[in-house]
Protein backbone atom coordinates (compact mmCIF):
# COMPACT_ATOMS: atom_id res chain seq x y z
CA UNK A 1 0.00 0.00 0.00
CA UNK A 2 3.01 2.34 0.70
CA UNK A 3 4.50 1.21 -2.43
CA UNK A 4 1.41 2.45 -4.38
CA UNK A 5 1.10 5.84 -2.55
CA UNK A 6 4.33 7.07 -3.49
CA UNK A 7 3.75 6.05 -7.11
CA UNK A 8 0.89 7.91 -7.73
CA UNK A 9 2.75 10.80 -5.64
CA UNK A 10 5.73 10.68 -8.12
CA UNK A 11 2.73 10.50 -11.05
CA UNK A 12 1.61 13.94 -9.42
CA UNK A 13 5.05 15.44 -9.48
CA UNK A 14 5.38 14.68 -13.01
CA UNK A 15 1.83 16.29 -13.76
CA UNK A 16 2.71 18.97 -11.77
CA UNK A 17 6.04 19.54 -13.76
CA UNK A 18 3.83 19.54 -16.89
CA UNK A 19 1.98 22.46 -15.99
CA UNK A 20 5.02 24.48 -14.77
CA UNK A 21 7.01 23.63 -18.01
CA UNK A 22 3.88 25.05 -19.69
CA UNK A 23 4.14 28.26 -18.22
CA UNK A 24 5.26 30.03 -21.56
CA UNK A 25 1.85 30.73 -23.17
CA UNK A 26 1.56 27.69 -25.34
CA UNK A 27 0.38 28.65 -28.90
CA UNK A 28 -2.98 28.04 -30.84
CA UNK A 29 -1.17 24.69 -32.36
CA UNK A 30 0.49 23.50 -29.14
CA UNK A 31 -2.60 23.58 -27.41
CA UNK A 32 -4.41 21.47 -30.01
CA UNK A 33 -1.88 19.02 -29.78
CA UNK A 34 -1.80 19.07 -25.64
CA UNK A 35 -5.96 18.96 -25.63
CA UNK A 36 -5.97 15.84 -28.84
CA UNK A 37 -2.93 14.27 -26.65
CA UNK A 38 -5.43 14.24 -23.62
CA UNK A 39 -7.94 12.44 -25.13
CA UNK A 40 -5.52 9.57 -26.78
CA UNK A 41 -4.13 9.19 -23.31
CA UNK A 42 -7.59 8.66 -21.77
CA UNK A 43 -8.88 6.72 -24.37
CA UNK A 44 -5.88 4.36 -23.90
CA UNK A 45 -6.35 4.10 -20.28
CA UNK A 46 -10.15 3.35 -20.80
CA UNK A 47 -9.44 -0.02 -23.62
CA UNK A 48 -6.95 -0.67 -20.76
CA UNK A 49 -9.67 -0.86 -18.14
CA UNK A 50 -11.92 -2.63 -20.39
CA UNK A 51 -9.63 -5.69 -21.09
CA UNK A 52 -8.82 -5.99 -17.62
CA UNK A 53 -12.37 -5.16 -15.31
CA UNK A 54 -14.93 -7.52 -14.15
CA UNK A 55 -16.76 -4.26 -12.64
CA UNK A 56 -20.04 -3.25 -14.35
CA UNK A 57 -19.58 0.27 -13.02
CA UNK A 58 -15.66 0.47 -13.62
CA UNK A 59 -16.77 -0.81 -17.53
CA UNK A 60 -19.75 1.58 -18.10
CA UNK A 61 -17.72 4.06 -17.05
CA UNK A 62 -14.34 3.28 -19.09
CA UNK A 63 -16.94 2.88 -22.03
CA UNK A 64 -18.34 6.35 -21.79
CA UNK A 65 -14.63 7.60 -21.33
CA UNK A 66 -13.60 5.79 -24.43
CA UNK A 67 -16.83 7.05 -26.33
CA UNK A 68 -16.83 11.19 -25.09
CA UNK A 69 -13.00 11.42 -25.62
CA UNK A 70 -12.38 9.67 -29.30
CA UNK A 71 -15.61 12.30 -30.02
CA UNK A 72 -14.18 15.42 -28.78
CA UNK A 73 -11.32 13.99 -30.30
CA UNK A 74 -13.36 13.62 -33.80
CA UNK A 75 -14.30 17.52 -33.20
CA UNK A 76 -10.85 18.79 -32.81
CA UNK A 77 -9.60 17.26 -35.61
CA UNK A 78 -12.24 18.54 -37.70
CA UNK A 79 -11.70 21.84 -36.34
CA UNK A 80 -7.72 22.54 -36.64
CA UNK A 81 -8.28 20.75 -40.59
CA UNK A 82 -11.21 23.63 -40.96
CA UNK A 83 -8.92 26.04 -39.39
CA UNK A 84 -5.59 25.04 -41.01
CA UNK A 85 -3.91 24.37 -38.17
CA UNK A 86 -1.28 21.41 -37.83
CA UNK A 87 -0.85 20.23 -34.24
CA UNK A 88 2.65 20.87 -32.78
CA UNK A 89 3.91 18.62 -30.30
CA UNK A 90 5.56 20.16 -27.63
CA UNK A 91 7.17 20.00 -23.84
CA UNK A 92 3.77 19.25 -22.66
CA UNK A 93 2.31 16.91 -24.61
CA UNK A 94 5.44 14.70 -24.27
CA UNK A 95 5.91 14.97 -20.57
CA UNK A 96 1.63 13.82 -20.52
CA UNK A 97 2.82 11.12 -22.89
CA UNK A 98 5.51 10.09 -20.51
CA UNK A 99 3.67 10.17 -17.10
CA UNK A 100 0.41 8.10 -19.30
CA UNK A 101 3.20 5.28 -20.51
CA UNK A 102 4.34 5.06 -16.66
CA UNK A 103 0.51 4.92 -15.18
CA UNK A 104 -0.11 2.22 -17.96
CA UNK A 105 2.81 0.28 -16.60
CA UNK A 106 2.10 0.42 -13.25
CA UNK A 107 -1.44 -0.14 -13.51
CA UNK A 108 -0.86 -3.45 -15.84
CA UNK A 109 0.84 -4.75 -12.95
CA UNK A 110 -2.24 -4.96 -10.89
CA UNK A 111 -5.87 -7.06 -10.92
CA UNK A 112 -9.58 -7.42 -9.74
CA UNK A 113 -10.28 -4.92 -6.88
CA UNK A 114 -6.67 -2.99 -6.50
CA UNK A 115 -6.75 -2.05 -10.21
CA UNK A 116 -9.95 -0.91 -10.57
CA UNK A 117 -9.56 1.51 -7.44
CA UNK A 118 -6.34 2.50 -8.75
CA UNK A 119 -7.62 2.98 -12.61
CA UNK A 120 -10.65 4.85 -11.50
CA UNK A 121 -8.30 7.27 -8.27
CA UNK A 122 -6.08 8.05 -11.75
CA UNK A 123 -8.75 9.10 -14.04
CA UNK A 124 -9.93 11.40 -11.02
CA UNK A 125 -6.39 12.74 -10.63
CA UNK A 126 -5.93 13.08 -14.04
CA UNK A 127 -8.92 14.99 -14.93
CA UNK A 128 -8.41 17.01 -12.14
CA UNK A 129 -5.01 18.19 -13.87
CA UNK A 130 -6.01 18.42 -17.01
CA UNK A 131 -8.94 20.69 -16.01
CA UNK A 132 -7.00 22.85 -14.30
CA UNK A 133 -4.32 23.35 -17.20
CA UNK A 134 -7.67 24.16 -19.68
CA UNK A 135 -8.83 26.74 -17.33
CA UNK A 136 -6.06 28.34 -16.15
CA UNK A 137 -3.43 28.14 -18.91
CA UNK A 138 -4.86 26.34 -22.20
CA UNK A 139 -8.20 28.48 -22.54
CA UNK A 140 -6.62 32.04 -21.27
CA UNK A 141 -4.04 30.91 -23.86
CA UNK A 142 -6.20 30.06 -26.98
CA UNK A 143 -6.12 33.05 -29.53
CA UNK A 144 -8.52 31.45 -31.97
CA UNK A 145 -12.39 31.53 -31.01
CA UNK A 146 -13.20 28.14 -32.17
CA UNK A 147 -10.17 26.74 -31.00
CA UNK A 148 -11.64 28.57 -27.62
CA UNK A 149 -15.14 27.62 -27.70
CA UNK A 150 -13.81 23.98 -28.11
CA UNK A 151 -11.54 23.86 -25.20
CA UNK A 152 -14.32 25.09 -23.19
CA UNK A 153 -16.75 22.18 -24.09
CA UNK A 154 -14.19 19.85 -23.64
CA UNK A 155 -13.67 21.55 -19.94
CA UNK A 156 -17.29 21.06 -18.95
CA UNK A 157 -17.24 17.33 -20.92
CA UNK A 158 -14.19 16.21 -18.13
CA UNK A 159 -15.62 18.13 -15.36
CA UNK A 160 -18.57 15.82 -15.48
CA UNK A 161 -16.37 13.06 -16.39
CA UNK A 162 -14.12 13.90 -12.89
CA UNK A 163 -17.56 13.90 -11.24
CA UNK A 164 -18.49 10.83 -12.57
CA UNK A 165 -15.00 9.10 -11.87
CA UNK A 166 -15.79 10.39 -8.23
CA UNK A 167 -19.18 8.83 -8.03
CA UNK A 168 -17.72 5.40 -9.13
CA UNK A 169 -14.60 5.67 -6.89
CA UNK A 170 -17.20 6.42 -3.75
CA UNK A 171 -19.28 3.34 -5.08
CA UNK A 172 -15.83 1.40 -4.89
CA UNK A 173 -15.08 1.66 -1.28
CA UNK B 1 -49.60 11.83 -41.56
CA UNK B 2 -51.36 15.14 -40.60
CA UNK B 3 -50.20 13.96 -36.82
CA UNK B 4 -46.31 14.08 -37.90
CA UNK B 5 -46.66 17.40 -40.04
CA UNK B 6 -48.20 19.21 -36.92
CA UNK B 7 -45.57 17.60 -34.67
CA UNK B 8 -42.70 18.79 -36.63
CA UNK B 9 -44.39 22.19 -37.14
CA UNK B 10 -44.12 22.32 -32.84
CA UNK B 11 -41.48 20.73 -32.50
CA UNK B 12 -39.90 23.90 -35.15
CA UNK B 13 -41.56 26.24 -33.02
CA UNK B 14 -40.51 25.24 -29.66
CA UNK B 15 -37.31 25.53 -31.22
CA UNK B 16 -37.87 28.95 -32.26
CA UNK B 17 -39.19 30.20 -28.98
CA UNK B 18 -35.81 28.70 -27.20
CA UNK B 19 -33.93 30.99 -29.87
CA UNK B 20 -35.73 34.19 -28.56
CA UNK B 21 -35.02 33.46 -25.26
CA UNK B 22 -38.31 32.53 -24.17
CA UNK B 23 -39.54 30.20 -21.78
CA UNK B 24 -42.29 28.71 -23.30
CA UNK B 25 -40.50 25.38 -23.46
CA UNK B 26 -44.14 24.09 -23.86
CA UNK B 27 -45.58 23.35 -27.07
CA UNK B 28 -48.76 22.94 -27.22
CA UNK B 29 -49.44 19.23 -28.04
CA UNK B 30 -48.38 18.93 -24.30
CA UNK B 31 -45.28 17.99 -25.08
CA UNK B 32 -42.50 20.07 -23.20
CA UNK B 33 -38.70 20.05 -24.95
CA UNK B 34 -35.86 20.02 -22.89
CA UNK B 35 -32.29 20.35 -25.69
CA UNK B 36 -28.95 19.05 -23.89
CA UNK B 37 -25.93 20.92 -25.91
CA UNK B 38 -22.80 21.20 -24.81
CA UNK B 39 -23.42 19.59 -21.64
CA UNK B 40 -26.44 21.78 -20.31
CA UNK B 41 -30.30 20.78 -19.97
CA UNK B 42 -32.09 24.01 -21.40
CA UNK B 43 -34.33 24.77 -20.14
CA UNK B 44 -32.47 23.58 -16.95
CA UNK B 45 -35.78 24.06 -14.90
CA UNK B 46 -39.49 23.00 -16.31
CA UNK B 47 -43.00 23.18 -15.21
CA UNK B 48 -45.01 20.51 -16.14
CA UNK B 49 -48.63 18.71 -15.44
CA UNK B 50 -49.10 15.43 -14.91
CA UNK B 51 -50.04 13.35 -18.03
CA UNK B 52 -47.34 15.40 -20.60
CA UNK B 53 -44.93 14.56 -22.35
CA UNK B 54 -40.92 15.49 -21.31
CA UNK B 55 -38.91 15.09 -24.62
CA UNK B 56 -35.18 15.40 -24.41
CA UNK B 57 -33.09 16.12 -27.42
CA UNK B 58 -29.62 15.50 -27.36
CA UNK B 59 -27.57 17.97 -29.40
CA UNK B 60 -23.94 16.33 -28.48
CA UNK B 61 -21.69 13.96 -29.70
CA UNK B 62 -22.13 12.32 -26.56
CA UNK B 63 -24.76 9.80 -24.23
CA UNK B 64 -26.50 11.26 -22.18
CA UNK B 65 -28.83 10.56 -19.03
CA UNK B 66 -31.68 12.20 -17.55
CA UNK B 67 -31.40 10.47 -14.35
CA UNK B 68 -33.21 10.89 -10.94
CA UNK B 69 -31.11 9.68 -7.77
CA UNK B 70 -32.81 6.29 -6.70
CA UNK B 71 -35.54 6.76 -9.06
CA UNK B 72 -35.44 6.57 -12.54
CA UNK B 73 -33.51 7.23 -15.57
CA UNK B 74 -33.99 8.33 -19.12
CA UNK B 75 -30.98 7.55 -21.84
CA UNK B 76 -30.28 9.60 -24.44
CA UNK B 77 -27.81 8.54 -27.08
CA UNK B 78 -26.05 11.00 -29.20
CA UNK B 79 -27.94 12.96 -31.55
CA UNK B 80 -31.00 11.69 -30.72
CA UNK B 81 -34.23 12.29 -28.67
CA UNK B 82 -36.05 10.53 -25.99
CA UNK B 83 -39.08 11.23 -23.68
CA UNK B 84 -40.98 10.52 -20.36
CA UNK B 85 -44.47 10.34 -19.85
CA UNK B 86 -44.92 12.96 -16.30
CA UNK B 87 -46.02 11.78 -13.59
CA UNK B 88 -47.67 13.29 -10.30
CA UNK B 89 -44.97 12.54 -8.52
CA UNK B 90 -42.13 13.78 -11.11
CA UNK B 91 -41.00 17.00 -9.18
CA UNK B 92 -37.42 16.29 -8.97
CA UNK B 93 -34.47 17.60 -9.59
CA UNK B 94 -32.21 15.26 -12.10
CA UNK B 95 -28.72 14.69 -13.42
CA UNK B 96 -26.68 13.25 -16.28
CA UNK B 97 -25.51 10.12 -15.09
CA UNK B 98 -22.42 9.92 -17.26
CA UNK B 99 -21.41 14.10 -16.78
CA UNK B 100 -23.11 14.68 -13.39
CA UNK B 101 -22.19 18.88 -13.62
CA UNK B 102 -25.61 18.54 -16.16
CA UNK B 103 -28.73 19.36 -13.76
CA UNK B 104 -31.70 19.92 -14.44
CA UNK B 105 -35.42 20.42 -12.68
CA UNK B 106 -39.18 19.59 -13.20
CA UNK B 107 -42.09 20.92 -11.31
CA UNK B 108 -45.24 18.99 -11.67
CA UNK B 109 -47.84 21.48 -11.42
CA UNK B 110 -51.51 21.08 -10.59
Amino acid sequence: MKTRVSVLGAAWLVLAATTAMAADKPTDPQIAHIAYSAGVIDVDAAKLALSKTKNADVASFAQSMQKDHEAVNEMALALVKKLNVQPEDNPTSKALAKAAKDKRGELGKLSGAAFDKAYVANEVAFHKQVNDALATLLIPSAQNNELKGLLETGLKLFQGHQQHAEHVAAALK
Amino acid sequence: MTAVILDRRQVLGAGAALLMGGEAAAAHDGTVHVTMEKLVFLPAEIEVKAGQTIEWINKDPFAHTATVKGGWEVMIPPGKTATRAVAAGDTVEYYCRFHPNMKGRIKVSA
